[in-house]
């Protein structure tokens, strides 16, 4: 009877609530010390105030970092999408021998040590005399979204009724016609969400960019510089509460056109499905 | 196909060129994915080919001699440091797992079980602090662990204790707690997922034939479960195993990892071979970590029927 009880969801809605309330914990503390008026980060709070996000607009070296992270982002997120359209076409269209093993291959950054990527891609970078830059950046960060870009594309375009795009061709549209008016309108949404999905991941990324860039620091790069002063804080939480604004609402946009276009397909799964 | 469609030439002519396309579907398929199949090969394991060869080489101050050694194997495996560097972030990528899919697994059980309606709105609300920036994930956890943290104030502002402690901050158990949290959801998806497609006819036939709650989730639930559980297991293990940020941050002395080695050995140290015979150690470790969790965790499914 207990175990009956136990697994009942009672006391799993308890912990439910006491989980999410773990995840939530370290990143409730940026916002609220982003705003307290003291440097260092402790409890009580000793008052109110926005000078840590007055100051940022007037940190140079922030807004360079900023202006790079979005030209990395951009670039990178269109790159790896292009790249995942491609691939989750070819996966969710086309049968061949060895799908699966290039499928795996394609999702295997998902699973390797990152650093290990990213010392393997400067080794190379650095035996072909190619110097770092934000270029060399890109190249490793479409690496690392391109996995994520097929999972959100796959869950758009698998399911697809086929027989729309045969309807296409049989009415005489060409194939790129079929793939632009018929197509591509169903898996829009699956697209953008890859987008926001990949520059959001490049907005964050740092492992990559820390061994892969030349002199010019992408955001994380810069935040990473700024912690190793403890008065410099503040400002890198209020920088941080930012960046989640930012992250949560590229994410919901991302989540609400994902499910759209798995809906339009018919197709049910999640991000990680 | 209609008849009268049959007889029209230029709908014939679309039909051939579409059995055409369809004989021709490996190449097309093939056609279709090789960009993003080179990119992987280039940038990916071309890298990784030339990290394996290093690993075999010597380096004298700048310049690479190519002469075949196990030398860089022998210092990865042997010298104490780097070996206690291997141990210990294999101990910490264990514990984290085991820590981590034990906390996610009720959690997903919850959602696919008693989520209702709410599923996909309780899987996003887990989802969205594992899009906040990693790096200021950690430096949460070290404004809540550190001297003057959170933790340490408040405990100090109930009266438990009278000044702040250490112990919390800059050891291998500040690595794990930042670890396990940063990690949970890529912990909970795939065990929601393998829960989602468990029959629920199978647990209430279960019940039906006489086996309790309990019973009928370790006989049937659980083991059916396991492949979310390997997936979340392996998940969580790979990338801790070489990760970078939270040893530096909050690890100290006691938390750093082999990660931190390797960087050193690319960087200041500038001893690439030793860098890359370590790199290639920690992958093989992974593997045969993986191996073994795939293993015993079938193991146990079999010893549950």
């Amino acid at each position: 009877m207990r175990a009956r009880r136990f697994l009942s969801g009672g006391w799993l809605s308890v912990y439910a609530f006491l989980y999410v309330v773990f995840l939530y914990l370290p990143v409730i503390f940026l916002p609220i010390f982003s705003i307290n008026t003291a440097p260092t980060p402790k409890f009580p709070l000793t008052g109110f105030t926005l000078q840590w996000y007055a100051d940022l607009p007037h940190t140079p070296a922030l807004l360079d970092a900023a202006w790079n992270s979005l030209k990395v982002g951009v670039s990178a997120s269109i790159l790896a999408t292009v790249l995942g359209i491609l691939a989750a076409r070819s996966i969710t269209r086309y049968r061949y021998p060895g799908r699966r093993t290039i499928n795996g291959l394609i999702m295997a950054p998902l699973v390797l040590p990152e650093v290990i990527v990213a010392i393997s891609m400067l080794l190379v970078m650095l035996q072909l005399g190619l110097s770092l830059s934000l270029f060399t950046v890109v190249l490793g960060h479409v690496l690392v979204c391109i996995p994520y870009s097929m999972t959100v594309l796959t869950s758009g375009f698998e399911g697809f009724d086929r027989s729309l795009e045969e309807a296409s061709a049989d009415l005489g549209e060409s194939a790129f016609g079929t793939f632009r008016r018929v197509t591509l309108p169903m898996v829009a949404p699956a697209i953008i969400s890859s987008l926001l999905v990949c520059f959001t991941i490049s907005l964050d990324e740092f492992i990559i960019a820390f061994f892969l860039t030349g002199t010019e620091a992408t955001l994380p790069i810069y935040i990473w510089g700024q912690l190793r002063f403890a008065s410099k804080l503040p400002g890198v939480l209020a920088l941080g509460t930012l960046l989640l604004v930012a992250s949560f609402l590229l994410m919901t946009v991302a989540e609400i056109l994902r499910r759209r276009a798995a809906r339009r397909t018919q197709n049910e799964g999640g991000l990680y499905a | 196909m209609t008849a009268a469609a049959e007889g029209s030439p230029p709908l014939r002519m679309t039909r051939a060129r579409r059995n055409a396309l369809l004989q021709s579907e490996p190449v097309q398929g093939f056609a279709l994915i090789s960009p993003t199949f080179l990119y992987a090969l280039i940038l990916l394991v071309l890298p990784i080919l030339v990290v394996i060869a290093h690993s075999f080489w010597t380096q004298h101050y700048l310049t690479i001699d190519r002469t075949f050694t196990l030398e860089n194997y022998r210092v990865a495996l042997t010298e104490p440091i780097y070996r206690d560097l291997l141990w210990r972030s294999l101990y910490i990528s264990l514990t984290v797992s085991f820590f981590t899919v034990i906390l996610a697994y009720p959690i997903a059980y919850f959602i696919s079980f008693h989520g209702g309606r709410h599923k996909s709105l309780w899987l996003f609300l887990i989802t969205i602090p594992f899009w906040t920036s990693y790096l200021l994930r950690v430096m949460s956890w070290k404004v809540i662990l550190g001297y003057n943290g959170v933790l340490n104030s408040g405990l100090m502002g109930l009266g438990i204790i009278d000044e702040p402690s250490t112990a919390l901050l800059y050891n291998s158990t500040a690595v794990i707690i930042t670890l396990t949290h940063a990690w949970a959801a890529f912990a909970i998806l795939p065990i929601f997922v393998s829960l989602e497609k468990v029959d629920r006819t199978l647990v209430e036939a279960a019940t039906d034939l006489g086996d309790g709650p309990l019973r009928s989730f370790l006989r049937v639930t659980l083991p059916l479960s396991a492949p979310g559980v390997i997936s979340a297991a392996l998940i969580v293990m790979i990338p801790t195993v070489g990760d970078y940020v939270t040893p530096k941050l909050v690890g100290g002395k006691d938390g750093v990892m082999i990660a931190n080695a390797i960087q050193a050995q690319f960087g200041k140290a500038a001893n690439w071979p030793l860098g890359a015979a370590l790199s290639v150690t920690t992958m093989l470790i992974v593997t045969l970590m993986a191996g073994a969790t795939v293993l015993i965790i079938r193991a146990l499914q079999r010893l549950a029927r």
